[in-house]
């Protein structure tokens, strides 16, 4: 196959940019930050990929989805999952949070110093991402995939989903 | 096998077997939302058995469903204390489930100081998914812990839950839970009890035709 241009870097993150996550496609998988290496050589393409959520059933289409974008620019992809401790809930960007937000998942809280505990998961220190007011509860730690928990917002009287800060 | 792929299946094999047991929850927990809470943490725990097996599997020069799903019964290395069938006893669960983190929060926290950088990062990345599992188990021991039925079962379990860590880390677990330490029950080859989950867990393995890809 003759290509007429260089795969370059730039090219392979915009081209990474418009993959959305599979379960929460207004999302996509660069404002998730869970893109953390991109690195050409020639046509190959080298991408380090860490999961969010380790047990989240997206991670094979995640991958293969990688993959065609590279592959769309003509770049060969070479995808590693790396299982590190790098990936935190403060790597989704500052649009990427906006964008959950307004699909009406209440993006993470920030990572604390210290771990998460019953008492501030209990707090109000919460916001509603339909009507942005903090009288919100706890329903359930856990919810429909491991990334959210449930809420329920005493102010417009709507459940919710809040993304877990991990 | 070396010492790290021990102590990789041991704990691969805690979460895999643990999860599947929590997720015989699914459907029949006492309401809807745990429910939802036990399967969402059986999903964690089959996802970390996942990341350990790959890494074990490497080490080993095979593959992470090879070590899930083929081994024999006997070759299994978890621990009684994830052995036992609890559903439909909700107190023995919720005994267990307190127990279960506990341990393993010790385990995970002496795996991320460990010198081995990848067994350490691994480590401190299931660790950011079983702090909720710990608050899950703090919250029903808050709401159920003084129940007698939910003591008797702590004190039933406790000589398991020992059992879960290498010896060295007992004293730290039996501190925590402020208990005496007692003679734990060692993991050994399973029994009866788990021969049924294994004969469950690997059928659809075993009935694949050959060189089916999924």
């Amino acid at each position: 196959m003759a290509l007429s241009h260089k795969v370059t870097e730039a090219a392979v993150w915009d081209a990474l940019a418009e993959i959305p996550d599979p379960e929460i496609p207004v999302i996509s998988l660069v404002d998730l930050g869970v893109v953390k290496n991109v690195a050409v050589e020639g046509d190959r393409v080298r991408i380090a990929f860490t999961p969010t959520f380790m047990g989240c059933p997206a991670l094979e289409t995640m991958k293969r989805e990688l993959e065609r974008a590279v592959e769309a620019i003509g770049g060969e992809p070479e995808v590693d999952v790396v299982l590190d401790n790098s990936w935190s809930t403060d790597k989704i960007t500052a649009a990427g949070r906006e964008k959950l937000r307004e699909a009406g998942f209440a993006p993470p809280a920030p990572r604390a110093a210290g771990p998460t505990t019953l008492v501030q998961l209990q707090s109000k220190a919460f916001r509603c991402p339909y009507c942005n007011s903090n009288e919100t509860r706890l329903e359930n730690i856990f919810g429909p995939t491991p990334c959210r928990s449930v809420r329920y917002c005493d102010g417009c009287r709507q459940p919710f989903e809040q993304f877990k800060t991990i | 096998m070396s010492e790290r792929a021990r102590l990789l299946i041991e704990l691969a094999d805690d979460e895999l077997i643990l999860g599947w047991r929590d997720s015989e929850w699914t459907g029949i927990a006492p309401f809807l939302e745990e429910d939802v809470a036990f399967s969402s943490i059986a999903q964690n725990e089959i996802g970390h058995a996942r990341a350990l097996y790959e890494l074990a599997a490497r080490d080993l020069g095979t593959d992470a469903d090879a070590l899930a799903f083929d081994r024999a019964p006997a070759e299994y290395r978890c621990a009684p204390l994830v052995q036992l069938r609890l559903v439909p006893d909700w107190a023995r669960t919720i005994a267990r489930h307190v127990l279960y983190e506990t341990a393993d929060a010790i385990r995970i926290a002496h795996l991320k100081e460990s010198d081995d950088a990848e067994l350490a990062g691994l480590a401190g990345k299931i660790e950011r998914e079983e702090v909720y599992h710990r608050l899950h188990a703090e919250m029903w021991l808050d709401r159920l812990g003084a129940e007698e039925r939910v003591r008797e079962a702590v004190d039933e379990l406790w000589p398991l839950a020992l059992g879960i860590l290498d010896a060295e880390l007992r004293p730290a677990l039996a501190e925590r839970l402020g208990r005496p330490e007692v003679e734990a029950v060692e993991r050994a080859a399973p029994g009866a009890e788990f021969a049924e989950l294994w004969n469950e867990m690997t059928m659809v393995r075993r009935s694949a035709p050959v060189g089916a890809q999924w």
